[in-house]
């Protein structure tokens, strides 16, 4: 197999076979917290690729310029998480001076997106797959875009779920989450893909 | 300070049944979905919640007013994910099983939003021993939730619970619990029979009343 396909193949696994939400578990609390709209689902997502590509980036310069050499690999959770929470700040301070309309679009969530595990999660992941520089920042772009289509397919059943009979007992979390199983089911369908 | 009046039983008893974490605040999702293939890594997970928990209200309960308000976030973060790196070393070292299963899932206790949640919204505000009882409530009621969907998962998608046969020779394992998909199913039909139960006895207490 040449670098191109094996490229592809790996762009294909993270957005489809191995989807952030669907297969790793990882993002599940804004997946189901801001998945009411699909406009606001859609600027979660590409808020969150934004910071996931740029956390994987320096999640790993600071592993292997800093962390590695000195032989602190025990501190990776304590820097990463500040790395993360540095980027994000910095992200909403850049967006504010240059692009107030984005910055209001995406409003209370950026912040938010320190606690997303799906960002410390690449992060780690990155780590223990040994991903070389460039397979980690399509592992955070192309994991964040999977997330991202999780995240506007559930805002689009949801909208239509506002409107539909439900029982009493299950209005809310429970049916979301029912929903979220079916469409990991249908996820499990690309399986053999890559 | 209207928690003052609270007697410790009560700030434990509300975190395991009034503010249960996982059934009323759906809070700490992802590791809930993820860890929960068996019982005995939900409880591993759990315990390792409830000891972060635990600490990191004490310490930053003892640091809330030191810190100030405008870098309180990172600073929690800082002490929780202290907590979380000894966790991550004490389960390499004697845990090595479980920490392979699930190993991903340590470090990412940092962001729980549970244990965040609890240092804003209680241990910032309240005394060390209220904090701990807190920590404590909070973490053994997430680990009974974990342990509950881990038993059902376990069950249903391998017919042992705690690794002990309890189905009959002859049951047919169901894979897809055990699964992705599986984990969203039994965690929202859990929480679905959880509102319904919470419904009927208000109800029955309405009823009573009246």
């Amino acid at each position: 197999m040449n670098g191109i396909t094996r490229i592809l193949l790996f762009m294909v696994s993270c957005v489809l076979t191995h989807n952030f939400i669907f297969s790793r578990f990882l993002g599940c609390c804004p997946f189901l917290g801001v998945s009411r709209k699909v406009e606001t689902a859609a600027s979660m997502g590409v808020a969150v690729t934004f910071v996931m590509a740029l956390a994987s980036l320096f999640t790993w310069l600071v592993n292997h310029l800093i962390l590695i050499p000195f032989d602190l690999e025990y501190l990776q959770t304590i820097s990463f998480i500040l790395v993360i929470a540095a980027l994000v700040q910095f992200v909403e301070m850049f967006l504010k001076k240059s692009s107030p309309s984005l910055y209001s679009a995406l409003g209370i969530y950026l912040p938010l997106i320190t606690t997303n595990c799906a960002v410390l999660g690449v992060a780690v992941l990155n780590v223990n797959e040994n991903y070389n520089l460039g397979y980690s920042v399509l592992n955070g772009v192309f994991g964040a875009l999977g997330f991202m289509l999780a995240i506007v397919l559930m805002a689009g059943v949801r909208e239509r779920l506002e409107t539909s009979k439900i029982p009493e007992p299950l209005k809310g979390f429970p049916i979301t989450l029912i929903c979220a199983s079916l469409m990991a089911i249908a996820f499990m369908g690309f399986a053999g893909l890559a | 300070m209207p928690n003052k009046k609270k007697s410790l039983g009560a700030i434990v008893k509300n975190g395991l049944l009034t503010e249960n974490p996982t059934f009323r605040l759906v809070l700490g999702t992802c590791p809930t979905l993820a860890v929960t293939t068996s019982a005995m890594n939900g409880l591993g997970m759990g315990a390792a919640a409830t000891f972060v928990l635990v600490f990191s209200n004490l310490v930053i309960s003892l640091l809330r007013n030191f810190i100030p308000d405008t870098v309180r976030i990172p600073s929690f973060i800082v002490v929780i994910s202290t907590f979380v790196t000894i966790v991550e070393m004490i389960m390499k070292a004697y845990l090595p099983a479980l920490n392979e299963a699930r190993g991903m899932f340590i470090p990412l206790i940092v962001v729980n939003c549970i244990i965040l949640a609890r240092a804003e919204a209680f241990a910032s505000k309240n005394g060390p021993i209220a904090s701990i009882a807190d920590g404590l409530g909070m973490g053994i009621g997430f680990t009974c939730a974990l342990v509950l969907i881990g038993c059902i998962r376990e069950l249903i998608g391998n017919g042992t619970i705690f690794g002990a046969q309890v189905m009959t020779a002859g049951y047919e394992s169901m894979l897809l619990i055990i699964m992705p998909a599986g984990g969203f199913l039994v965690f929202g039909t859990v929480l679905g029979i959880f509102n319904a139960i919470t419904a009927h006895t208000v109800k029955k207490k309405e009823g009573s009343a009246a």
